[in-house]
């Protein structure tokens, strides 16, 4: 969970991690959903107790038993004495007792356990034998594990019963006839399994002359050193079992089973030691957070010979939090859409971006994730799948299969902050250097112009050594689309305008223009609007309601970005507000749907992303990003910009106010240059207007809400009216008179029914497509 | 791709530069390399085509995101 700073380091992450299958797997292995649960490793024999107690929670005492014995050769033997290291590992311990994992395998031995078990049917003999030195548990699950797979076996057992120390087990826990019917429908039922009771070994390395492998499972003979990993001894083709702790069943069994691979592997001449890193009681990689999860104690047990009732055992089974990861999954409604877990999602990424011919499915989701690093932050393992999907978007462009129509609007709406329209880069009136370059950054421009004029006249005021003025988009668009080429290009003439005013520290409202910067041009210095105001004071001194609590969105560009908001909480607090922190804030705070263009991608996914966050508390909430701000106010969230409570807005109706749909956005933003050029700079711009922006429309509330949802801007509508104007070359509709008009000025065609009232046009519908149709037209 | 449903209400509009009814015909429409032909209202005169909402929104919009995706 260490903070990524910049999204270089998350590049990095994928850069190395996601080239190639070699990659691939790397990356897949980083994330530890799939590891087993603290249970499963910490058995020695790995009995699937999430998986049993899931089915014994549902009741079903069959499955659980099918799930306990297809692991454990003895099942009613180690249901009644085995020691338990799962439990000592069980994350329910954290917060209450560790499930009584025993005690419920016993239920399932009681409740399901006489079924008839099937007969044991070892693989077709193999021709070579093995000699087991004593019949405890070790030796026998070795000879049981063998014999199955078709290697004949003679189990050599000095007294004159199976079970070694299990009969000195007190007899009221294990009661005699449990060992011998355990036995009896293993060892003594299976084809090939050869027992001699009463058969001491005098020098049991001595039996590898007659027999092709030997395992003694009483241990090595003569202090001879025993190889923990495999149990060879000095002797090729002699086993024995490696170290003598405490007694403990359930080890014996795993000792004897390890054993038992060594000498197969051993008889078929294949390697001992590839891949045998999980045998045995290990410590798993998985992370369970326990948070919320509300204590509880074992269900009492209170007579432990009978054991649970199946009520009692359903109940006890209830407890297991089954662990499991998914930290990224909890926090991220994305993530969460698709059913899966990062892991899959890598490969799902990886085999879209490999698939030459043939339909991508994955491509919507790449596209919708908002690239936010919430998941990297929350990962045990820094897993970024925001890092993953940018990258993948990249990967999508160079291979000419980004789908066209994905990014387009957002690529035209940057077109058009970055054109003559929109940008500008120059010192203040009067002066000819700047210390300070002001950089409001293309939302806020187009959200509320008329605070960009009070902030840039404040901050003229406050600030020595000369404020400029940039006006345009830093690019993120380009770069969360994929469009490498677009957003260097940008970076490129932002540089070049930057250098030109000599090199000024850039002041930064937009959290995201922050981020932007501080990745692809850490040489430029930079400091948030919000960290600034701070310092040099605000600019009205509004007299606020002191008591009113508001609940702080930082903005998901904002993550690690500290100063800034420590700076807006100040100025929060500064007018009088109580503070109070979402669930998710700061470093874990969560994106409002814009970050990546999520939206254009999944629309509905948006919409879910934002109800959830909005509904996180009751409280109105303030945010200090233009798009977020607008985002949750449209869906119905009373939430304020920060400027509405410096600027004196603290009403109900700012923090309710929906923001201006995104042809309103073009024009607030291309007003907002001329103003200021002529009211800061003197200069009187009449920009040379193309023929159609001077059509006049009029566009019922309801027609205007489906523009938007259409993502169809005045501009396409004043287009396909002017050319229809010109050419003549329109329908006419014979019921109701008005006219329908189409026109393509670029990648999509644009209909548009109207009708002319005078001096403007009525506006009644308008769709598109991005398809052409071939139109041959006789042109008079 | 092109049904009758997608042409409904079609007959309503008509050329208002020739001021005739429109035909339907065979027109051939494209995205991302591939072609289909669709029967589409044209004016038998100048050759002006009209594309339905429906179809626009509907069968279109779906080839246009198949096509997008292959
Ligand atoms: S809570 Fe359940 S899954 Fe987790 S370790 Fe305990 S028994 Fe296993
Ligand atoms: S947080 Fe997500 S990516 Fe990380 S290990 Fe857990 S499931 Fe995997
Ligand atoms: S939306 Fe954010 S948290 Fe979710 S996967 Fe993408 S980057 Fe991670
Ligand atoms: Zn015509």
């Amino acid at each position: 969970m260490t903070p990524l700073t910049s999204t270089y380091q998350s590049d990095a992450f994928v850069m190395t991690n996601f080239i190639d299958q070699k990659g691939l797997r790397a990356l897949e292995a980083r994330c530890i959903q799939e590891q087993a649960p603290p249970c499963q490793a910490g058995c020695p024999v790995h009995v699937d107790a999430r998986a049993m107690l899931a089915q014994i929670g549902a009741g079903d005492f069959a499955a659980a038993y099918q799930t306990f014995s297809k692991t454990v050769p003895f099942p009613a033997i180690i249901s009644r004495v085995c020691d338990q290291p799962c439990r000592a590992v069980c994350t329910r311990g954290e917060i209450g007792d560790p499930i009584a994992i025993r005690a419920l395998e016993q239920a399932c031995v009681a409740l399901a356990g006489d079924a008839p078990r099937a007969p044991v049917k070892p693989l077709p003999a193999r021709g070579k034998r093995v000699a087991v030195v004593g019949g405890g548990l070790s030796g026998l699950t070795a000879a049981f594990d063998l014999a199955r797979k078709g290697w004949a076996v003679v189990v050599f057992e000095a007294a004159q019963r199976l079970g070694g120390r299990l009969w000195e087990v007190a007899e009221d826990a294990l009661p005699r006839h449990i060992i011998e019917r355990d036995f009896a429908a293993t060892v003594l039922a299976t084809p090939g399994l050869e027992v001699r009771l009463g058969a001491a070994v005098e020098d049991a390395p001595a039996l590898r002359d007659s027999f092709d492998a030997v395992y003694i499972s009483t241990g090595a003979v003569r202090g001879d050193a025993v190889d923990p990993l495999t149990c060879e001894t000095a002797r090729a083709g002699v086993f024995a079992r490696a170290g003598s702790e405490a007694w403990s069943p359930i080890t014996s069994i795993a000792d004897g089973r390890r054993a038992a691979i060594s000498i197969d592997r051993c008889l078929q001449n294949v390697s001992l030691t590839a891949s045998r890193q999980h045998e045995g009681a290990y410590t798993t990689t998985l992370y369970t957070s326990t948070e919320g999860i509300a204590p509880a104690r074992a269900v009492p047990l209170p007579d432990a010979r009978a054991g649970y009732s199946r009520d009692q055992a359903t109940e006890e089974a209830r407890r297991c939090i089954h662990c499991e990861c998914l930290e990224c999954v909890k926090v991220c409604e994305y993530l969460a859409r698709y059913d899966g877990y990062p892991k899959q999602y890598a490969r799902t990424i990886y085999n879209n971006l490999s698939i030459v011919m043939g339909e991508r499915h994955a491509n919507t989701f790449i596209n919708s994730c908002a690239l936010c690093g919430l998941c990297a932050e929350v990962c045990p393992t820094d897993f970024d799948m925001g890092a993953l999907c940018r990258q993948a978007r990249q990967v999508m462009v160079a291979q000419g299969r980004m789908p066209p129509s994905t990014h387009e609007f957002a690529l035209r709406d940057m077109a058009f902050s970055n054109g003559d329209q929109f940008a500008m880069a120059r010192h203040a009136p009067g002066t000819d250097a700047s210390a300070y370059l002001f950089f409001p950054g293309c939302q806020l421009a187009a959200s509320r112009p008329g605070d960009v004029k009070a902030l840039y006249a404040h901050l003229r005021e406050a600030l020595e050594g000369g404020v400029g003025l940039a006006l345009g988009c830093c690019g993120a668009p380009a770069e969360w689309a994929g469009r490498k080429d677009l957003f260097e290009e940008t970076m490129e003439r932002f540089r070049a305008q930057h250098a030109a005013l000599g090199r000024p520290k850039l002041a930064l409202a937009c959290s995201s223009c922050c981020q932007v910067f501080k990745t692809h041009a850490p040489d430029i210095e930079l400091i948030s609007l919000w960290d600034l105001l701070d310092r040099v004071g605000l600019p009205v001194q509004a007299a606020q309601p002191a008591s009113r609590t508001l609940a702080v969105h930082d903005p998901c560009t904002a993550r690690y970005e500290r100063a800034m908001q420590d700076g807006a909480r100040r100025i929060i607090r500064r007018l009088g507000y109580r503070i109070e922190e979402l669930p998710l804030s700061r470093e874990k705070t969560t994106c409002c749907s814009y970050g990546g263009l999520m939206g254009f991608a999944d629309r509905e996914l948006a919409r879910a992303v934002i109800e959830r966050r909005i509904n996180e508390s009751r409280a109105d909430y303030v945010t200090y990003c233009a798009v977020c701000r607008d985002f949750f106010a449209a869906q119905g969230k009373p939430t304020f910009h920060l400027l509405d409570l410096i600027f004196g807005r603290g009403d109900d109706a700012a923090a309710a106010g929906r923001g201006p749909g995104y042809s309103q956005r073009h024009e607030n933003r291309a007003r907002l240059k001329r103003e200021m050029l002529r009211e800061v700079w003197g200069e009187d711009v009449t920009t040379a207007q193309e023929g159609y922006e001077s059509i006049k429309l009029d566009v019922a509330e309801a027609v205007q809400a489906r523009l938007e949802d259409r993502l169809i801007l005045v501009e396409d509508i004043q287009q396909v009216i002017a050319f229809a104007e010109r050419t003549g070359r329109r329908l006419l509709n014979t019921d109701t008179g008005r006219f329908l008009a189409h026109y393509r000025p670029a990648a999509v065609t644009y209909w548009v029914e109207y009708r002319p009232e005078g001096d403007h046009y009525a506006v009644f519908n308008a769709y598109s497509h991005r398809m052409e149709v071939a139109e041959e037209t006789k042109d008079e | 791709m092109s049904k009758k449903p997608d042409l409904e209400g079609a007959e309503k509009w008509q050329c208002a530069r020739c001021d005739r009814p429109m035909e339907i015909r065979k027109v051939s429409v494209s995205y991302m390399d591939s072609s289909f032909p669709v029967d589409l209202p044209v004016c038998p005169e100048c050759g002006q085509v009209y594309v339905p909402e429906m179809l626009a929104l509907g069968k279109m919009a779906e080839v246009e995101k198949t096509l997008e995706d292959k």
